[in-house]
């Protein structure tokens, strides 16, 4: 792995866990104005953190 | 990108792709399609009870329902019934009372006119009695006078004293 | 089923330790490399990093342990497996121990005229004329190319194995649902996990209207994955949903199903997208063509991603007994290791679920939007 390669990395993991972070936060901001919907959030959720997953772990390797 | 390529196997991916094929098709035949199709029956089962129970519950319901109102009818059959008799006791008893009354007043009435009749005929009797004993003591005043002229009045007095009695 | 529940599983059980032990007797007896390698018990930091780089990969022998005996011999523990191999003279089959856990290329396979080698787990077919591998300096064979490589590896074992498991404990279930309606013993737990796959991942997902057609391949593919992650959690050394072929696999199953039984909506919406006007539409057709492949390519790549990265992360927190031993000693280093892979192999039993629920659950996203009616255009 070269320099700039491990700067990328690095760039891909911060921006995934500031989408990771924003994720989660609203999906629990949203449990706590509705504790019923729970399921429906925590399903979309899990979702849309699959979605960024793959783009970051697809970004890192191409990267590689 | 070139270390995913390189650890790419294409081998693996043929005999992983048969295979899987292989254990799709196995395990739809063989795992999925009966235990699906259990699971969709004993869905129907459970549902069907459940109907069942309900609809035998809404007649259960139902039931005791006219049974009530059978009930009700009954007591209110009754209830109409007394009535009806207590109104027939009173107006029995009013009219028995009234028919008494008019019966009574009817005798009463009647008993009357025939002491009116009676006090009619026995005035009647002593008019034509006086009229008989006024005829015989003129008769005999004329009689006496003819005879004796001094005996006259007391004779007359005394008659008169017999005459009194009304 | 002439024998009880009990006496089927001891036969079973039998038969296993019979296998296994048979394995070994065969594959012990002839298998101390002479030190070709040179080396023997993994201890410095670049050791332990080719170790783990190596375990990542498929294998074509089934490796348990290794330990050196008295001689100072490396004696190597586990079973060959098959290698089928289509040559450049025709197809090839022999047992991998024939390589002696040689990985270098050195040991040369002559079969029926053709010369293999094995090179980083990769069978190499040397030219005419070569009686040895060489290397460039980028460690690419010069003189030989790949070939087509059909061997039962590692992970194909595993997934046999997976399949095996997978068909006498649902197959078992099955036959259960004919006698009665509730499942006993095993099938109890299996039961509310189908019912989950269908109720939680297929039918709000794909709807009401289309989604028997497509549970089968669900259901198969959840539970293969979530058996095979959890296989990988045992020392057994699996890494089945690890492979990138593996997973691509998979993701090209859910691809073709998706494509196949898109309705003409779905296609509508990717030539040309309603609703939107004419130049959109033109800009919009490469965008949403290109985002049919994305879908499956984020799909294996993130199972492939997460599975391998567990590994490689599991086997580092082991690893910590080895380098930290000169820091904290023998015992406390062991202690943290342990300790740390403990709590890391937990994360990763939930991971091993997580990843077979996404897949699983993205698959049931993806075939949903393609046979999803749109009555509202």
């Amino acid at each position: 792995m070269t320099i700039p390669n491990l700067v990328g990395a690095g760039l891909i993991v911060i921006g995934a866990g500031i989408g990771l972070g924003n994720i989660g936060g609203s999906a629990m901001e949203g449990i706590a104005r509705q504790p019923e919907a729970t399921n429906k959030i925590q399903t979309a959720m899990i979702i849309i953190a699959a979605l960024l997953e793959g783009l970051a772990f697809g970004a890192l390797f191409l990267g590689k | 990108m070139e270390q995913l390529l390189n650890d790419f196997s294409p081998g693996l991916f043929i005999m992983q792709s048969v295979l899987m094929l292989a254990v799709i098709f196995l395990m739809v035949k063989f795992a999925w399609k009966p235990i699906i199709s259990a699971l969709d029956e004993r869905e129907e089962g459970i549902k069907n009870a459940l109907e069942a129970a309900e609809k035998a519950k809404q007649e259960m319901e139902s039931i005791s329902s006219s049974n009530e109102k059978l009930f009700n009818q009954a007591r209110e059959d009754r209830d109409a019934m007394l009535k009806e008799a207590r109104e027939m006791k009173a107006k029995m008893i009013a009219e028995a009372a009234a028919n008494a009354e008019a019966e009574a007043a009817k005798i009463i009435a009647s008993a009357k006119e025939a002491i009116e009749v009676e006090k009619k005929e026995a005035l009647a009797e002593i008019k034509a009695e006086v009229a008989q004993l006024s005829i015989s003591v003129a008769e005999k005043l004329l009689k006496e006078e003819l005879s004796d002229a001094k005996k006259d009045a007391s004779f007359v007095n005394g008659l008169l004293g017999e005459v009194n009695l009304k | 089923m002439i024998l009880g529940k009990s006496g089927r599983n001891k036969l079973l059980g039998l038969i296993s330790l019979f296998v296994f032990c048979s394995a070994l007797a065969s594959s012990a007896a002839p298998k101390s490399d002479g030190g070709s390698e040179g080396h023997g018990a993994v201890t410095s930091e670049s050791e332990i990093n080719e170790y783990i780089l190596h375990h990542i990969k498929d294998a074509h022998d089934f490796h348990l342990f290794s330990y050196n005996d008295a001689e100072g011999h490396r004696k190597h523990i586990g079973f060959p497996l098959p290698v089928i191999v289509y040559s450049s003279k025709g197809l090839r089959t022999f047992m991998s121990s024939e390589f002696h856990h040689d990985d270098s290329g050195h040991h040369v396979v002559e079969s029926d005229g053709v010369s293999l080698v094995k090179y980083h787990e990769k069978i190499y077919e040397l030219n005419e004329g070569a009686h040895a591998v060489e290397f460039d300096e980028a460690h690419h064979p010069t003189n030989a190319h790949t070939v087509l490589d059909l061997s039962i590896t590692k992970s194909v074992f595993g997934f046999l194995l997976v399949s095996i498991l997978m068909l006498i404990a649902f197959g078992r279930l099955a036959k259960q649902y004919k006698k009665q309606a509730v499942p006993t013993g095993f099938g109890r737990v299996l039961e509310p996990l189908i019912l989950y796959v269908r109720d939680e991942i297929a039918r709000p997902n794909i709807g009401e209207k289309h989604y028997r057609r497509f549970t089968g391949f669900l259901m198969t593919v959840f539970f293969f994955i979530w058996t095979s992650n959890l296989l990988g959690l045992t020392p057994l050394g699996f890494n089945i949903t690890g492979q990138l072929a593996v997973t691509f696999t998979l993701a090209l199953f859910t691809y073709i199903i998706t494509q196949f039984s898109g309705t003409k909506d779905y296609w509508k919406h990717i030539f040309w997208m309603p609703g939107v006007p004419v130049p959109m539409k033109i800009i919009l057709a490469p965008i949403e063509l290109l985002g049919t492949l994305t879908k499956p390519f984020s799909l294996m790549i993130r199972l492939f991603a997460n599975i391998s990265a567990g590994h490689i992360v599991v086997m580092s927190l082991i690893s910590i007994a080895i380098i930290m031993k000169s820091t904290l000693g023998a015992a406390g280093a062991t202690l943290l290791s342990l300790a740390l892979s403990f709590f890391l192999t937990l994360i990763e039993l939930l991971v091993a679920f997580l990843q077979a629920y996404i897949f699983t659950m993205l698959s049931a996203l993806f075939i949903g939007m393609a046979v999803e009616e749109h009555d509202h255009h």
